[in-house]
């Protein structure tokens, strides 16, 4: 269920840095959700694309986790060309196709896109352990830290749960349907999801108070940035900035 | 209720990120190190909860659960459900790092609000405290898809449209929601009720001294 298909590899950007990776994902992230103007959006959707390629993902898996986003373009590529008015691209009947609707839809695709293959590329190759680590080394709060890599230990643990529960229900002729009776069922469900979750937790509480536990995890390797990070960190640096100067740079061409 | 990536704008994104990081900063600090383990498992659970299918006519919809996650835990919904959305994004690439801050605030807002609006009226005569709980759920989604509205119509006025029908496809979304919590609160009331807000056990106390202590208001 919570497999994280990217996260082990023995690619070029698998062996970068992940501090320098989340760093990179972040600016990237935001100076491509500010653009608007297509040539920095085509080119950073073509650098997307080479970053999926350097972290050699696979295309089927990324396709995969890209049709979830799909549905949401389709929305606003109905949506938006019908409502946005004119100037007119064409008409069909009574409606007009927006020209301006167009663009906005066109533009929101390529960001989406271009986000989401950079973000798998940059951050879905690390396991979320690993992930959990970075961001503590990164300044963020150790509580969220911890919360993150906790969260991370639990789910896998109460989905199974959860499936038994199920699997429970089902036995005793359960079938879901639009009624009162299977809401109270999920209900009751999720109830008692919540009741095993604060009764493990308290377990896991004195578990972790015996083996003397103070409110952070250690991490045993430390991230060294290899020649390569750097090297990689810089390049970005100058795609970054460049297509910064496509969007608000002189206008020369 | 995920915005994605690349539709809103700096501002908006800005404006999210602010208020995620001080709702975040304000729960975090609450949270003391003594029930954090609870609240990463209560977290893992909340995550595992909103993966839950419900049928409704031909479709079915997945439940968010942000109202419970309030009553639970209060301002320390932000940074639960902050961390829930940071392992979406990274699992399933729901959402990503721009957006972080404007859908956990379009959560874990209406999460806080609605524990502090009907949280303490749950404990009160049956018609009041169902109705309460069903509002926390409703309430919780509903004052989500207006917030996950502004920040569209703020972005541009094109997506007037599109923000009516996010709206329109919540409604029987915040209805089931408010059946579901509203189920879940008589449940957890019977069961384990110290994990509601508000609740004061009574200590039995058997010794003489304990017993003068017990009448006393």
């Amino acid at each position: 269920m919570f497999d994280e298909p990217f996260a082990t590899g023995r690619s070029f950007i698998h062996r970068i840095d992940p501090r320098h990776r989340i760093v990179i994902a972040v600016v990237y992230s935001f100076v491509v959700a500010l653009t608007d103007r297509f040539a920095p959006l085509t080119g950073a959707l073509i650098v997307s694309l080479a970053l999926a390629a350097l972290a050699r993902l696979r295309p089927a898996a990324v396709w995969r986790r890209l049709k979830v986003v799909f549905g949401f373009l389709a929305l606003i590529w109905i949506v938006l060309p019908l409502t946005t008015g004119t100037p007119f691209l064409a008409r069909i009947g009574p409606m007009g196709i927006s020209t301006a609707g167009v663009l906005l839809a066109a533009r929101i695709s390529l960001k989406t896109t271009a986000i989401l293959i950079e973000f798998t590329a940059l951050v879905a190759t690390m396991p979320l352990a690993t992930l959990g680590h970075a961001l503590g080394q990164i300044k963020m709060p150790e509580k969220l830290v911890y919360l993150v890599l906790m969260t991370y230990r639990y789910i896998h643990l109460l989905e199974n749960e959860y499936q038994r529960t199920v699997r429970a229900i089902r036995l005793r002729g359960f079938l879901p349907g639009t009624n009162m009776h299977t809401y109270k069922t999920y209900a009751y469900l999720i109830g008692m999801l919540f009741v095993r979750s604060v009764a493990r937790a308290e377990r896991i509480e004195w578990a972790m108070r015996c083996r003397g536990f103070r409110g952070r995890f250690y991490h045993l390797v430390d991230f060294v940035p290899t020649p390569a990070t750097w090297i990689f960190s810089a390049m970005m640096g100058i795609i970054i900035f460049w297509i910064a100067i496509l969007e608000w740079g002189p206008h020369l061409w | 209720m995920h915005i994605s990536e690349g539709i809103l704008s700096g501002p908006v994104l800005g404006t999210g990120m602010a208020v995620a990081a001080i709702g975040t900063a304000v729960g975090l600090k609450r949270l003391d190190y003594d029930h954090i383990a609870r609240a990463g498992v209560l977290s893992a659970a909340f995550f595992v909860a909103s993966l839950v299918h419900v049928p409704i006519g031909p479709a079915n919809v997945h439940l968010l659960l942000n109202g419970l996650v309030g009553l639970f835990l209060g301002w320390g919904a932000f940074p639960v459900i902050l961390t829930a959305l940071i392992l979406q994004a990274v699992l399933f690439q729901f959402g990503g790092i721009t957006t972080l801050g404007v859908n956990t605030a379009a959560m874990a807002v209406p999460a806080v609000i609605v524990r502090y609006a009907f949280g303490p009226l749950i404990w009160k005569r049956p018609p009041v405290a169902q109705a309460a709980a069903f509002a926390c759920g409703f309430g919780a989604v509903l004052l989500g898809a207006v917030l996950v509205g502004l920040a569209l119509i703020f972005t541009g006025q094109e997506f007037l449209e599109v923000t009516g029908i996010i709206m329109a496809a919540h409604l029987p979304v915040m209805v089931i929601e408010g059946v579901i919590t509203l189920f879940a609160v008589a449940f957890l009331k019977k069961v384990q009720p110290a994990l509601l807000p508000g609740y004061c056990a009574r200590p039995v106390d058997d010794t003489p001294e304990g017993k003068n202590e017990i009448d006393t208001p």
